[in-house]
């Protein structure tokens, strides 16, 4: 049976990992490359790498960074962060990435989605979303959730599907941190609505949240940052109360 | 050992030749006939959409080459997919090593398939060590159905095939490279063969 994936997110800024890290086991807490490692080991199903530097070095750093990781671990992982181009693309998936992720650059130039899955297969071609409720209707945001447009969350996410995309990554602002569970009305919606795979990001807390969002969001993935870097949910433990739940996972 | 991994312009190949340098050897990647046809092993990988890849087969020679080869060949994801007769992505033909087609899964289940499903009805010397029921990781829109081949079988809305043998020929619709422990122990089992 296909299980339901849990996947770790690492922000990235300069080749290293940022936000906080509390792994008492690490040598070196920033190096994203040790961090995967632990993660693949310990259960997680895939792991995305978000690019959140804008230098000009961005594109050789990340490019080394992805091939390292490659060379290290031996699970899937989504790497995202200013993709713009099909080059972007052809460049991180030669350097080892198994998937990309795109976000603002979709909106911007939404052909990108038909090239990319065109020329990689739809399988490689995630795009991330990020939206907002304002007054009962889900907006999509750009920049990291900070510019707000008037495209409409479910309309974008099935032109996006349309166009090619393998997967979709939806992140709720308005759940983001809060650590007040996932926007399972949303992401049940978006299942539904879609036939790819939807990966839930945004609000992951304790245990129970995930069991949420898998069984009512019908999510097919889940992804979470802090609760995972600060040890608050071991992957492990987290999959054994997913199988007591029913949940389909793989331990 | 001489390890080859067929570079065709195929997407995702360094994470191959990391799994392989992971169990202590080396693979080089080349487009080079005799280099192909003198390694003790071939790998043939492939990411991406089936009839750019094979044109890109063609346009090098490697279509006519690869069915020729005699010592063990695994084709991976795509690699496997184009050694059948054809698949139904851009109406390709393909390599008519195994006998069957390749198909788009039904939109009763969710296509792409991406994620982590099992392994089952395990056969040949490829599974050795393997428990049944294994986790392996997929990411496909096109299937192999099940014929006188299948070595390995999973479950997606319907049973279809996840390796297929035929003689020196093998291939796995999942990706060992990607699919942990029992993906690294399975690779290992295909190099020593």
């Amino acid at each position: 049976m296909l299980t339901k994936r849990i996947v770790p997110c690492l922000d990235i800024k300069n080749g290293r990992t940022v936000k906080g890290i509390n792994f008492v086991d690490l040598r070196d807490a920033g190096d994203p490359v040790e961090l995967a490692k632990i993660y693949a080991d310990t259960g997680a199903d895939e792991l995305v790498f978000l690019d959140i530097s804008a230098t000009e070095e961005k594109r050789r750093t990340l490019h080394d960074l992805v091939m390292r990781v490659a060379a290290a671990v031996d699970i899937p992982f989504t790497v995202g962060g200013g993709i713009s181009s099909v080059e972007d693309i052809d460049d991180l998936l030669h350097a080892g990435a198994d998937k990309v992720s795109i976000n603002s650059s979709a909106v911007k130039n939404p052909s990108l989605i038909n090239k990319a899955s065109a020329k990689f297969g739809s399988q490689c071609i995630t795009v991330a979303i990020d939206a907002k409720q304002i007054d009962g209707d889900w907006f999509v945001h750009l920049v990291g959730g900070k510019v707000p447009t008037d495209i409409n969350l479910f309309e974008w996410a099935q032109e996006v599907e349309k166009r090619g995309a393998g997967e979709i990554l939806f992140t709720s602002m308005d759940h983001d941190g809060t650590k007040d569970g996932f926007a399972n009305e949303a992401l049940e919606v978006l299942s539904e609505m879609l036939n790819i795979p939807i990966i839930a990001s945004g609000g992951a807390g304790n245990m129970q949240h995930f069991a949420d969002t898998f069984i009512k969001g019908k999510a097919d993935a889940a992804l979470a940052a802090s609760v995972f870097h600060f040890k608050e949910i071991e992957i492990q433990d987290l999959k054994k109360e997913l199988k007591k739940q029913g949940v389909a996972v793989r331990i | 050992m001489k390890i080859v991994i067929i570079n065709y312009g195929a997407g995702n190949i360094q994470s191959i030749k990391f799994a392989v340098q992971r169990l202590g050897y080396e693979a080089v990647l080349s487009n080079d006939v005799n280099e192909i046809k003198a390694a003790d092993k071939v790998i043939f990988p492939g990411v991406g959409e089936a009839s750019s890849a094979m044109k890109m087969l063609k346009e090098t020679g490697l279509d006519k080459v690869i069915p020729t080869l005699k010592q063990p060949v695994l084709g991976i994801c795509l690699g496997m997919q184009l050694m059948c007769h054809s698949s139904e992505e851009g109406n390709t033909k393909g390599l008519s090593i195994f006998d069957t087609d390749v198909h788009r899964f039904e939109e009763t289940v969710k296509v792409p398939q991406i994620g982590w499903n099992q392994i089952a009805d395990l056969q040949s010397d490829l599974f050795a060590g393997i428990k049944e029921n294994e986790f392996i990781y997929l990411v496909h829109s096109y299937y192999a159905p099940l014929c006188k081949e299948t070595i390995a079988t999973t479950n997606y809305g319907l049973k279809y095939s996840t390796a297929l043998r035929k003689d020196n020929f093998y291939g796995t619709q999942f990706h060992p490279e990607k699919s942990s422990k029992a993906g690294t122990q399975i690779l290992n089992n295909f190099l020593k063969l």
